[in-house]
């Protein structure tokens, strides 16, 4: 995709390049992507129930049954205890930490990709609500 | 938010008559106006004491336990008996259930235990019994009628038949919203017991009946839920006066069926959403239901819980204390027939940490 944007870009498609244009991409691409992204959220769910993620077994799972009560539609948002907005990331590697007895995941760590995404994927069909309390 | 409310304050607070604590443990008074003789017992539950390996224990969930055993011994007055609800260990293994029982064991007075699933499908509460007992079971304290019953037993099938060994048969049903779990039931057997037991007992005498899992159906995908507990409430429904207090959920919840008042009791290792928050499934939370503060999740022991509970008249008033949070009342109301939070009931009233999400 960035690929061919790039191709757009500096005009080459228009002499005759051939490449695939940004907007040719199929029901297959499509179920591709979907794929891919359930695929990611479901080694979420997988790391969420292990309690790999910390040091003493304990899973994230314990305290947040279907990841309930994680509310990932209002990240960013104030937290008190940080005195700033914080991310998302910031929210779940506070429970690595602490209930987990872990140490903090980067936040393009493979795995913190998977645990946002299966808590988001809980979640979906809920409104945006940054910020919100 | 409130101050955490000293042992002292406990003391001034009982000497003014009023009821206070702030114990991981229910405090339970019965009082009978001159009919019977008084009597308070206390109740702890859910205490998911998880081994790491080998000496090592999850120390969260232990200090949970530790301070509610501790502070229990420390009340006035002093507890007649005391009730473990359930979920002493998280994997049902020896390790764990031997730490639980030696806390429990520093108690003053005579424990009576609940099974929980976390104590049981390990192997099949086998351990569990050498340390407490029979797995349901009735007793008569100073004129009510009390029945522990074991409600988190389910189908033949899924029991014996559908795991390849009991560590993984464990493991499937200490996930709480694992779908390859089962409904809890009570059974045919128990519920025959059951019949036989109450049979013994006069309908104006006050019940007590004590369970894991909640005798109704709130929602099925977490187990907060009992498949026959229609069948178990029409065995309660010929009793005046009926109260069931359970665990299992983590939270308050509470609720009127008839003539049967139902209290939950909060945990001591951590506390678990309200149903409604899990965006993809329906809320069977009963609406009487005043939800609990939310937790705070830097505080690893916020929202964990911890009540104090008379029952005058043969109903429940449940005084909650939460660690950081105002304290919350649930009494029951004659005039309207059912329990009700006396602070908050009133949609006006309730404040924006009652909103779940």
């Amino acid at each position: 995709m960035l690929r061919s944007t790039l191709l757009l870009a500096f005009g080459l498609a228009a002499i005759g390049a051939p490449a695939a244009r940004a907007d040719e991409f199929t029901k297959a691409d499509v179920d591709r992507y979907q794929k891919e992204f359930e695929q990611v959220a479901a080694k979420g769910r997988e790391l969420w129930t292990s309690g790999a993620l910390g040091t003493n077994g304990v899973a994230c799972g314990q305290c947040h049954p279907n990841a309930a009560n994680t509310h990932p539609e209002t990240y960013p948002k104030f937290q008190k205890q940080l005195g700033k907005v914080a991310q998302l990331f910031e929210m779940a590697n506070w429970c690595i930490r602490n209930p987990l007895q872990g140490s903090n995941l980067a936040p393009d760590d493979p795995r913190m990709t998977a645990l946002v995404s299966y808590i988001t994927f809980e979640r979906r069909g809920v409104k945006l609500a940054p910020g919100q309390h | 938010m409130s101050e955490l409310i000293t042992r002292r304050s406990v003391l001034a607070g009982a000497g003014a008559g009023a009821a206070l604590t702030t114990l991981p443990i229910s405090m339970v008074t019965l009082a009978f106006g001159g009919t019977r003789e008084d009597f308070t017992f206390t109740y702890i539950s859910d205490a998911h004491i998880q081994q790491i390996k080998g000496a090592s224990f999850v120390r969260n969930w232990d200090m949970g336990l530790k301070r509610a055993v501790a502070e229990a011994n420390l009340m006035k007055p002093e507890s007649d008996f005391v009730i473990f609800g359930g979920d002493l260990g998280q994997l049902g293994k020896r390790e764990e259930l031997d730490h639980g029982a030696e806390m429990l064991s520093h108690l003053k007075g005579k424990l009576h235990a609940v099974m929980g699933e976390h104590d049981f499908y390990l192997d099949l509460g086998d351990y569990w019994s050498k340390l407490y007992g029979p797995h349901y079971y009735s007793f008569d304290h100073k004129g009510v009628h009390f029945v522990v019953l074991n409600s988190i037993l389910t189908s033949e099938q899924w029991t014996f038949h559908r795991w390849p060994t009991a560590e993984q048969r464990m493991l499937e049903m200490a996930g709480l919203d694992n779908p390859n779990g089962s409904p809890f039931m009570v059974g045919d057997k128990q519920r025959k017991w059951l019949a036989n037991d109450l049979a013994k007992v006069d309908k104006k005498t006050p019940l007590v009946v004590f369970s894991h899992s909640p005798l109704q159906k709130i929602y099925k995908g977490w187990n907060f839920w009992t498949d026959d507990a229609e069948e178990v409430q029409a065995l309660l429904r010929p009793f005046d006066s009926v109260n069931v207090i359970y665990g299992h959920v983590h939270q308050i919840q509470y609720n009127q069926i008839g003539n049967i008042s139902f209290n939950s009791v909060m945990a001591t290792a951590w506390p678990w959403p309200y149903p409604q928050s899990y965006a993809q499934a329906e809320s069977h939370l009963p609406v009487l239901t005043i939800p609990m503060n939310r937790a705070d999740p830097f505080f690893e022991r916020d929202a964990t819980g911890w009540q104090l509970i008379d029952i005058g008249s043969g109903r429940v008033t449940a005084r909650y204390q939460l660690w950081d949070n105002d304290s919350r009342t649930v009494a029951f109301d004659h005039k309207a027939g059912h329990p009700v939070d006396v602070a908050y009931q009133e949609p006006t009233q309730r404040r924006l940490p009652q909103n779940h999400f």
